[in-house]
């Protein structure tokens, strides 16, 4: 063992046509990142010229190191039999020998293009995505739907089972959170009423805000959010690793449709579940902003509930509840949608998870939209 | 010739291992060891534990009991820094390759270079585009995803990645499975050129009896929790154990026997 530390090193003069290279030191991959530069250089310089490199002081040598040595070899002489290597010990040697059919280079990454027309490629893949994917969801949407038409007719088809198993996931799992977050959006909402509120001696009126907000858009509209981040997003997970590992394919080999197995019974779920959901969440709300209105304006339930009973017309909650399947569905069906778009990759997996959260809660938002429109209309 | 046995002969030693999962024992008291330039070849039936062994050796799965030495030194009283100076000493090729699915087979033969090694990124792309070509995989494979490449073509890469630190070990994780029959023959050769040329110690999990015949000097039967024979494949096929006669024996057996026979003369 030399007590030299362990480098690569080369030292190279010119001699006529001739230069001559010694290669000393550790050629192994650790070491040759330094002197890459330096060696490139080099090799430059003894364009057509010949080259004989000297291998005598060499301490080890492994692939890249060979490889480097023959890419020198190659780069310069090797035009007549003056280029060589001399000195090599026999194991050196047999690797360069092996290293001479692999010198050829290869690309690393697909080929870059202009940026203005990789640009102009994108914005064109994009609308053009925007419309094929409409079509898709419209052609999945009909589908589902005709699923389900099937299974209401011979309902021994629904995978009874499986129905239980996504209600107890998305549905009974969740009523700790729902419960928790609409719990507070009450106690909010009354805290902010309140302040307005008092300001008219109207703190009574914080009641029927309570109960308009929460049970007409609050309550039914966050648990939809909350169960398009919780379950859509599962939703696509589940369906997109188990298209990713091809069994979805395997189930259509086996005559079954991938549509009836998987995605009628989580639609049914949360078809089911939402509602009640809804329920859970418009109760914990009121129970929310009843406390904060007893708290702070000296409300007592006995008169938050009579007052309820007395302004809140049953209609507030009815419109809650009217909208909790339709939000259901759409989170359901855009969930299992993206599921099946999955392609190949594990990171395909969280794109389409991304965008099913994002589409979901989008839709889910404007439909929201579209139903306060409605039923403003019908005096609802 | 003989060989003295002393530590530096052997590239792997494992002692007593036992492995389970819950109550469910795959390895007991297992003893094996692999020679430093040696191609093992490890057969056994389904689920007697192959892979577990391999994942074991390498430190994905924690033993129940027993130790591993992995040239020479303990793998698990080590430090966490000498623990990854070993692993940047062996190459794993996995069932399917398990290629970074984000990254170009370029880009993954360059992840563990980037990762261990300071140097020039052109000189990465150099050392990638040398281990893909000894790979056997052409210079255009170099920018491809995985998804878009065979499964031959895809355990070529993983070969590629597992060889780019130059390891000293390569485990192979049924690597000629699922791969055509001149697909898998190609995959033999390479491995036997790659340890000719860089005196690489393989240690190969196989069902193919072609590749025992063709590449292995020493085979290691696992069955019954242990190892029940090891040595070339000559003098195991002689074992009279039932499972490792209707192994060899059975119609395929005989015509791989038969093949390299053939060969031989």
């Amino acid at each position: 063992m030399t007590s030299l530390p362990k480098t690569a090193d080369f030292e190279a003069e010119k001699a006529e046509r001739t230069f001559h290279m010694a290669a000393k030191g550790l050629w192994t991959a650790p070491c040759l990142g330094p002197i890459d530069g330096r060696l490139r250089t080099f090799t430059e310089k003894t364009l057509d010229h010949e080259l004989i490199i000297d291998l005598g002081a060499l301490e080890g040598l492994d692939t890249a190191g060979a490889m480097m040595l023959q890419r020198t070899m190659s780069a310069c002489g090797g035009r007549t039999d003056e280029s060589r290597f001399v000195n090599a010990a026999p194991e050196h040697m047999t690797l360069l020998v092996a290293m001479t059919d692999n010198l050829a280079p290869c690309p690393t990454e697909p080929p870059q293009r202009n940026a203005f027309i990789l640009m102009l490629n994108r914005v064109g893949q994009g609308v053009e995505n925007v419309y094929f994917s409409a079509l898709h969801i419209l052609n999945f949407i009909g589908v589902v739907i005709s699923v389900l038409w099937r299974i209401l007719r011979e309902p021994k088809r629904l995978r009874l089972t499986s129905t239980f198993h996504h209600m107890e996931e998305a549905g009974l799992d969740a009523v700790p959170i729902v419960g928790l977050m609409s719990f507070l959006i009450g106690a909010v909402v009354a805290f902010m009423g309140a302040k307005v509120l008092q300001q008219f001696g109207a703190e009574i009126f914080t009641v029927d805000l309570i109960g308009v907000a929460v049970l007409r858009e609050f309550g039914v509209l966050l648990t939809a959010i909350l169960i398009a981040g919780r379950s859509g997003s599962a939703f696509t997970a589940q369906i997109g690793s188990m298209k990713v590992r091809e069994e979805i394919d395997a189930m259509r080999a086996l005559g079954l449709d991938p549509v009836e197995v998987l995605v009628a019974p989580r639609v049914i779920a949360l078809l089911l579940m939402l509602p009640l959901l809804t329920f859970v969440a418009g109760m914990l709300g009121m129970v929310g902003g009843a406390l904060v209105a007893w708290s702070s304006l000296n409300i007592t339930p006995g008169m938050f509930m009579a007052r309820t009973q007395e302004v809140i017309v049953l209609s507030n909650f009815w419109v809650g509840m009217i909208k909790a399947p339709f939000f259901a569905f759409i989170i359901a069906v855009i969930g299992c949608f993206q599921g099946t778009q999955v392609e190949g990759s594990a990171e395909s997996v969280g794109q389409r998870t991304t965008l099913s959260v994002v589409q979901a809660i989008f839709v889910v938002i404007m439909l929201d939209a579209f139903f306060a429109m409605f039923f403003l209309e019908i005096d609802f | 010739m003989i060989a003295a046995e002393h530590l530096d002969d052997w590239a792997i030693e494992v002692e007593g291992l036992r492995t389970q999962f819950g109550a469910h024992v795959v390895h007991d008291n297992l003893d094996l060891k692999v020679r430093r330039g040696e191609i093992l070849g490890v057969v056994g039936g389904s689920g007697t534990g192959k892979s577990v062994l391999l994942r074991t050796i390498i430190g994905l799965n924690a033993q129940a009991a027993g130790r591993i030495f992995v040239f020479g030194e303990d793998y698990d009283a080590v430090s966490n820094e000498a623990r990854r100076a070993i692993e940047r000493r062996w190459g794993v090729l996995f069932q399917d390759g398990a290629l970074f699915s984000s990254l170009t087979v370029a880009q993954n033969v360059m992840a563990p270079l980037r990762e261990h090694l300071d140097m020039p990124e052109a000189l990465m792309e150099d050392i990638a585009a040398m281990k893909i070509s000894m790979a056997g995989l052409p210079p255009d494979a170099g920018a491809k995803y995985p998804s878009e490449l065979s499964g031959g073509m895809r355990k070529r890469a993983g070969l590629a990645r597992a060889l780019a630190l130059d390891p000293e070990i390569v485990f192979l994780d049924e690597p000629t499975a699922g791969l055509d029959p001149i697909g898998a023959a190609k995959f033999d050769q390479l491995v036997l050129s790659l340890k000719k040329a860089l005196g690489l110690t393989v240690f190969m999990v196989t069902h193919d009896l072609d590749s025992l015949y063709e590449d292995c000097d020493r085979i290691a039967v696992l069955a019954e929790k242990k190892v029940i024979a090891i040595g070339p494949i000559d003098e195991v096929r002689r074992n009279p154990h039932p499972w490792i006669q209707e192994y060899f024996s059975g119609p395929r057996g005989r015509v791989a026997a038969h093949a390299a026979g053939a060969a031989a003369e």
